[in-house]
């Protein structure tokens, strides 16, 4: 792998990517062993040292890494990564991130695994602590001393005595040819010079003065532009495209149809625009679309798969002999991934090769899809990851990798494709999926929860491509691959041990199952069933995907039951939480916050003023991904329904923490995108196509608002393995702000988002 | 101005495409384009700049801002006909990596950022309105910003990097 690498010029300061092209010989590509990991095989080995790590003769570092940075501040991380455990300077490391001819395949960049697959025991941690000991190895024969006494620093290994050789000398740009070794040991956190200090983000120069290649600023020579035409329509097919309409246009140079698939080819970006508009396309009226005012109660009715998550078998006889039962639904609708750039990539298909630059998530899967829809053996096909604008998720990134990639295979030329805002949110993303949440539970004489019952619905349709479903995305569903769709089944008896992967549990519950315990609380009578249904829409993973939603509703439920029983909100969740990081997330924020221990709502209320309240929220991100507790103050104007959040505590416990300035990034980014989805982002349809399209449609806040003052207490815990953290703050700010307004006003929220109409509209019903 | 209505008459026409000449970031550049077109799309795809940046091609978000004669202008409803003669400053027409311009060192300072995308929006609609009124009140810098969107949510950090230059500005 090395060979190719010198060819690679990184410039660091400018952010430029110039990759010169190397496609790996026939037999390296044959040579496939099958990885660890859960993704198919890869002409990289990553159980071999090579794949990850390469020692130039300048002694410069260079890691090839399957998790990419989209703005999150992995890039970084991973430098400091390799930095700390081979004991160089952080300049000298160089990283090559997600390209399918060069770094290992790490499947998807998603769901905050990042951190947990890279920065532990496995992977590119492994493989960074494989090469420091190998080249102390290497050192203890070249300068003939034991291994045990020689000291590594600043890109050298030596002796006590001062004789020293560098990196560059032991290996001189050759291979390493070793495999991982599971037994090489991670430098300990309390050595740690550049791993765990604020590091600045190494694009920053690079952004802030333009200089940075994002997708869109991909120019190949020859490359023309290409632009999509979708359906007027859900469900709409194509009937006739008329070329002649767009005859003798300046700079046309094809008009594509492939099954439901169409576009234009132009010379240049506002020649194909024109086109685009230009063409008539006949369209079968589409499928229609259920009523969007009815929509929570259709869903429930639609058939569903459904899966026991957990059940002790003694729910309906604990709720009826408890002393209160409280009973609560709350609904959570679909929402953008709204990347503020449209998404755009680049294919170059021809001669039975392709070459694409995607910001997608998911560079193998991408390449066995564009593989796919080409028609082209996998081997021939190279994506390479370019970053886009923040995609959050499943964004319009992989729609339009293939957008591209057809467009580009009929012309025979590349094609740069960057499509428009409604292309983007009508069509291009896989919304975040609307949920329902109905919840009872039942309170004992003495105020504690002894029962909890949980049934949430939510939607689904495609999702990720994978490697095998390019039609989960619309591109390939108008291309003729079916979307991945649910069918309905019962739910078995669980077998497993409590199932928190999505977070459809609630923290508060034991999650005992067969005798073997899971969850973060103490309810041992629980049951929790939750039910998928098909979507109209396309759906795909959004910054915490569900785990958002399932805890709006069962935070902003144990507030309802802490209300009951009179009792503070947060000695209320002490009470009933055994998780002891989550335990300490919840009393640090309480902590900070200056916590005023009472029950909810506060007492002095008086109508027709501005209120102002607190409220909590906390969760076990995926039971064991990351611990956090959030408090909101708040300010509800009850003339104009406006909910106006005042400060933010986040208590936050990720592990070992990275960077904690670019941690801290992320918690106050989290928490803000947070609080613009729960007071005003919905999508939203008519009886044939979605309506929010846009941003005056689709309700983002902007830069220019009040802001809330956002604190955070960072725990840094050294002794145990790190998780994510991009999604544990975002996922309990609907919760957090849902119980302030309560506290405030005595109403109760329960359907985001909260619009000043709906604020108002529930402050009605509470008088 | 909306999508798919330029571009018609030379087209129309038959005609080769008119020259224009456009001062950008104190360079003049001849190129060949219908005047119809948006200025966005001769930056990025003509002079291959990387600032401006395509977000929603209906002035709405900000990602194509630039500076015309100073203003912050949305260069995706500019029609580069009608901008010949005016002096346009990119994001990178500011400053460069290693002489950095002090609002862009305010935002370096900051660590304002997480994918950067929406960066010439709150740059350079900043920019235009400090320099002409340093003394600008929060409410003033809200109102510049109230078109502005930021969707990684960094606002926390850049109202601080704006301050920071407002500070500068003032000094």
């Amino acid at each position: 792998m090395t060979t190719g690498l010198s060819r690679r010029d990184f410039l660091m300061t400018s952010g430029a990517l110039v990759v010169s092209f190397r496609v790996a010989s026939l037999l390296e590509l044959l040579a496939s062993p099958q990885g660890p990991f859960d993704t198919h095989p890869s002409h990289i080995d990553p159980a071999k040292l090579d794949s990850w790590i390469a020692v130039g003769a300048d002694g410069i570092v260079t890691a090839h890494t399957g998790k990419c940075d989209f703005g999150q501040g992995i890039y970084t991380a991973q430098a400091q990564l390799i930095a700390e455990e081979l004991c160089v300077p952080l300049h000298r490391v160089r990283l090559t991130q997600c390209d399918t001819s060069i770094t290992p395949d790490q499947g998807t960049t998603s769901g905050s695994q990042s951190t947990p697959t890279n920065f532990n025991s496995s992977d590119l941690a492994q493989a960074a602590a494989t090469a420091r000991e190998a080249l102390i190895n290497m050192a203890a024969q070249h300068l003939g001393a034991p291994g045990g006494q020689l000291v590594v620093a600043n890109g050298f290994v030596g002796t006590k005595g001062g004789r020293r050789v560098s990196y560059g000398e032991l290996v001189a740009g050759k291979k390493f040819n070793l495999t991982l070794d599971p037994k090489a040991k991670r430098r300990a956190p309390r050595e740690w010079t550049v791993l765990g200090k604020p590091v600045p983000p190494l694009d920053i120069k690079a952004l802030v003065t333009g200089r940075f290649e994002f997708v869109h600023n991909v120019h190949v020579p020859g490359m023309l532009h290409g632009r999509v035409v979708r359906p007027p329509a859900v469900g709409a097919t194509v009937v006739s495209a008329d070329e002649h309409s767009v005859r003798g246009m300046a700079g046309l140079v094809k008009v594509v149809v492939r099954k439901n698939f169409v576009g234009v080819v132009a010379e240049k970006q506002a020649q194909a625009i024109d086109a685009a508009a230009k063409l008539k396309v006949v369209w079968t009226p589409g499928t229609g679309l259920p009523a969007q005012q009815d929509f929570y109660d259709y869903l429930r009715k639609q058939p569903s798969r459904d899966v026991m998550m957990v059940d002790s078998h003694d729910v309906e006889e604990k709720l009826a002999e408890t002393a209160t039962v409280l009973r609560a639904t709350y609904c959570h609708p679909y929402q953008a991934h709204g990347s503020v750039g449209a998404s755009c990539a680049v294919a170059d298909v021809r001669a039975g090769k392709a070459t694409l630059w995607s910001s997608t998530q998911s560079v193998y899967p991408t390449r066995q899809g564009v593989a796919t829809l080409a028609g082209l053996p996998v081997e021939n096909v190279r994506v390479i990851f370019v970053r886009g604008s923040g995609c959050y998720g499943l964004n319009g990134a992989d729609t339009v990798s293939f957008d591209a990639a057809l467009l580009s295979q009929a012309v025979h030329l590349p094609v740069r494709v960057q499509l428009s805002r409604e292309d983007e949110m009508a069509w291009g993303e896989n919304y975040g999926s609307a949920c329902v949440v109905d919840q009872r539970a039942g309170l004992d004489a003495a105020g504690t929860i002894v029962v909890w019952d949980c049934e949430p619905w939510w939607v689904s349709l495609g999702g990720r491509p994978g490697y095998d479903h390019p039609g989960n995305v619309i591109t390939g569903a108008l291309a003729g691959y079916e979307p991945q769709t649910i069918t309905p089944r019962a739910a078995s008896r669980p077998a497993k041990e409590l199932e928190n992967g999505n977070n459809a549990v609630p923290s508060y519950v034991a999650g005992c199952i067969g005798g073997k315990c899971g969850g973060a609380g103490s309810i041992r009578s629980e049951r929790v069933l939750t039910h998928t249904v098909n979507s109209p829409f396309f759906t795909g993973p959004l910054r915490a995907p569900l785990r958002l939603q399932n805890t709006f509703a069962h935070e902003c439920f144990m507030d309802e039951l802490s209300a009951q029983a009179k009792a503070d909100p947060v000695a209320f969740r002490l009470r009933h939480l055994s998780e002891p990081r989550l335990i300490d997330a919840v009393k640090a924020a309480a902590q900070a916050a200056k916590w005023d221990a009472r029950p909810s709502p506060q007492p002095d209320r008086r109508r027709g003023e501005v209120a102002s309240g607190r409220g909590i929220a906390c969760v076990a991100y995926e039971g064991d991904n990351g611990y956090a507790a959030l408090i909101a103050e708040v300010e509800v104007d009850p003339a104009s329904g406006r909910v106006q959040v005042k400060h933010f505590v986040v208590a936050h416990d990720c592990g070992p923490i990275s960077n904690p300035s670019g941690l801290r990034n992320q918690i106050e980014g989290g928490v803000l995108q947070g609080m613009s989805r729960v007071l005003g982002e919905e999508v939203t349809w008519n009886e044939h196509a979605v309506t929010s399209t846009d941003w005056t449609t689709y309700h983002s806040l902007p830069l220019g608002i009040v802001l809330p003052v956002i604190d955070c207490a960072l725990i840094n815990r050294s002794d145990v393995s790190a998780t994510g953290a991009g999604e544990t703050a975002i996922t309990l700010v609907a919760a957090a702000i849902g119980n302030a307004i309560f506290d405030a006003t005595g109403a109760r929220l329960r359907q985001v988002p909260f619009t000043p109409a709906r604020v108002k509209s529930s402050l009605d019903v509470r008088s | 101005m909306t999508e798919g209505t330029f571009g018609l008459a030379s087209a129309r026409d038959g005609k080769d495409m008119p020259t224009i000449s456009l001062k950008v970031n104190g360079v003049v550049h001849v190129v060949d384009v219908a005047p119809e077109t948006p200025l966005l799309y001769v930056l990025g795809d003509e002079l291959h700049l990387r600032g401006p940046k395509f977000g929603c091609g209906l002035g709405q978000c900000g990602a194509c801002t630039v500076l015309i004669d100073g203003r912050a202008e949305r260069s995706c409803i500019t029609a580069v006909g009608g901008v010949n003669h005016a002096e346009i400053v990119t994001l990178e027409g500011l400053g460069t990596p290693e002489n950095p311009h002090p609002i862009q060192q305010a935002f370096i300072d900051e660590e304002a950022a997480q994918c950067g995308f929406c960066l010439s929006g709150v740059i350079l609609t900043a920019k235009s309105l400090l320099d002409r009124n340093p003394k600008a009140t929060d409410d003033e810098i809200r109102q510049a910003l109230a078109g502005v969107l930021c969707r990684c949510f960094v606002h926390t950090r850049m109202f601080k990097a704006i301050h920071r230059y407002a500070k500068s500005r003032r000094q």
